[in-house]
């Protein structure tokens, strides 16, 4: 029998997801493709959910995929295109179908993604999606209506660690442990002593601290980020060794510049392990646990 | 409160009125005339514009309150040009519409979209400050409405889009979440933004709202 995500997480030995993204479309070749490179190198798959608001094929989708597989998938779910009804029924068919992992996120706006005028539901948020789940855990619905059949749930949340302000991002993280999430993966993180300061603070939780690693394929993409993605904070020192690279050598710098953080936050126990975003370039992954030494 | 509206692409009013050669106008002398939208510069303008496509304007006037009562006197005093018209065109919002297609039997025509009930911050700087949900937090919330302010209407603290106290979706736009957390903190009460907040109620009085005064 396979060791499961949850008990992975418990066993404190330091713990690696990644992502794939499900095509826009119905050809799912490149989609098999990456789970069957990836599952069986990592510990858990994420399958984003219309990620920026870009539609997609659904998550869930790709989680029922990554369960053909056989491997372990964890279905990141938003509250941006589903109301409260449809948010639970889609937990009961991920929970029959041997998706036992959830991401609960909001979601990103409607208006940055390719739908710019459809209507953004958020019925219910974050916190609230994680006690939906208690609660169907516990045999209800959130109408107060017994199930016939439950729910079982390893629940998971995000948190910014480089937020500014901090303090709001690091209330809501509170509230997302005192609503039932055991783990975290974070936005992704560049700068270790940041990392490691909010790790003193996360540390005081019962909960798993997943570090967000996003490849950085580029100087240009590293600045870009900086500018631009909330919550994102890549230090010059890095854009700087980016940009040393030979031309054509930028994404292997990448992946030797996330290698190595990988092996720095396992090495000095800074957290309970890594989630992977390498953002369309799901090919390179093993690449960057091999810079990783794993 | 003001309803804050914005005129229509003129070719949108050209489509609807294209039925229609003699034309009525009225504005609002209230929130349409305080965003320019419907005032009498407004109805001046727009009656020129549709004089030079060849439409014949019966008359024009601009009622103190369109949504107010007091509206089926105006329209009784314009009783014969608006006899004489096939059509209103309304530049109020949308409240004026209603009101005076309650007592015209014409085709009652908006020129304007109403966006938002808002304020005025400073002259001509309108803001959302309440979607009329039923529900207000204010109180807990250092009187800045999350339901409103934030793109997501989110109850439960910012998401993972805020940025230096601005939006995911526009920078020039604050996020509902930093304001009050900003607020809240000055005032000593960030307590208020520890607390879980349930799923909003959206059917406390479901759509159409009715309120009977008994």
């Amino acid at each position: 029998m396979p060791v499961s995500f949850k008990e992975k997480l418990d066993s404190g030995k330091f713990v690696i997801t990644s992502e794939i993204a499900p095509p826009k479309g119905t050809n799912l070749e490149q989609m098999h493709h990456h789970i069957e490179m990836l599952k069986d190198k990592v510990d858990a798959l994420n399958v984003t959910d219309h990620q920026s608001s870009v539609m997609r094929f659904p998550s869930i989708g790709g989680c029922m995929a990554i369960r053909e597989h056989d491997g372990e998938a964890i279905l990141q779910m938003t509250c941006r295109d589903r109301n409260r009804m449809s948010l639970q029924a889609e937990l009961m068919l991920a929970y029959t179908r041997g998706i036992k992992n959830v991401l609960c996120l909001t979601g990103d706006a409607i208006p940055v993604g390719d739908h710019k005028e459809a209507k953004g539901v958020f019925d219910l948020d974050s916190v609230q999606l994680l006690r939906t789940i208690r609660t169907m855990e516990s045999g209800y619905d959130l109408g107060g209506n017994q199930l016939d059949g439950v729910v079982e749930f390893c629940s998971g949340a995000i948190v910014t660690p480089e937020a500014n302000p901090l303090e709001p991002q690091l209330m809501k993280f509170e509230k997302k442990v005192e609503s039932g999430a055991v783990f975290f993966q974070t936005q992704a993180v560049y700068d270790l002593d940041n990392f490691t300061r909010f790790m003193k603070y996360a540390r005081r939780f019962p909960v798993k601290i997943l570090a967000g690693i996003v490849l950085l394929s580029s100087a240009r993409m590293a600045k870009y980020m900086t500018e631009n993605v909330p919550g994102i904070f890549v230090p010059q020192n890095l854009i700087d060794e980016l940009s040393s690279a030979p031309k054509g050598e930028a994404l292997a710098k990448g992946i030797e510049i996330a290698g190595r953080m990988i092996a720095t936050l396992k090495k000095e126990s800074i957290c309970d392990g890594v989630h992977i975003m390498a953002i369309g370039k799901e090919e390179v992954v093993p690449d960057i646990l091999a810079a990783a030494g794993m | 409160m003001k309803s804050i509206t914005r005129q229509k692409p003129f070719e949108e009013i050209q489509e609807q009125l294209e039925p229609f050669d003699r034309i009525f106008i009225a504005g609002c002398g209230t929130c349409a005339t305080l965003t320019e939208t419907g005032g009498v510069d407004q109805v001046k303008e727009m009656s020129d514009r549709l004089n030079e496509l060849g439409k014949r304007i019966s008359g024009t006037t601009v009622i103190p309150t369109a949504c107010d009562e007091m509206t089926s006197e105006v329209m009784k005093e314009h009783n014969r040009a608006i006899g004489d018209a096939n059509c209103i065109l309304v530049m109020s919002c949308a409240l004026g519409v209603h009101r005076i297609s309650l007592y015209i039997d014409k085709p009652v025509i908006p020129a304007l979209d109403t966006l938002f009930i808002g304020i005025e911050d400073t002259p001509g700087n309108f803001r959302e400050v309440c979607a009329q949900c039923g529900q207000c937090i204010l109180g807990q919330t250092a009187g800045i409405c999350p339901i409103t302010t934030c793109h997501k209407g989110l109850v439960n603290g910012p998401c993972g889009g805020t940025n230096n106290g601005k939006c995911e979706i526009d920078r020039e736009k604050d996020c509902a979440w930093t304001l009050i957390y900003n607020r809240l903190k000055e005032q000593n009460r960030l307590y208020l933004m520890k607390k879980y907040n349930p799923p909003h109620n959206f059917q406390v009085t479901p759509r159409p709202g009715v309120l009977k005064i008994s």
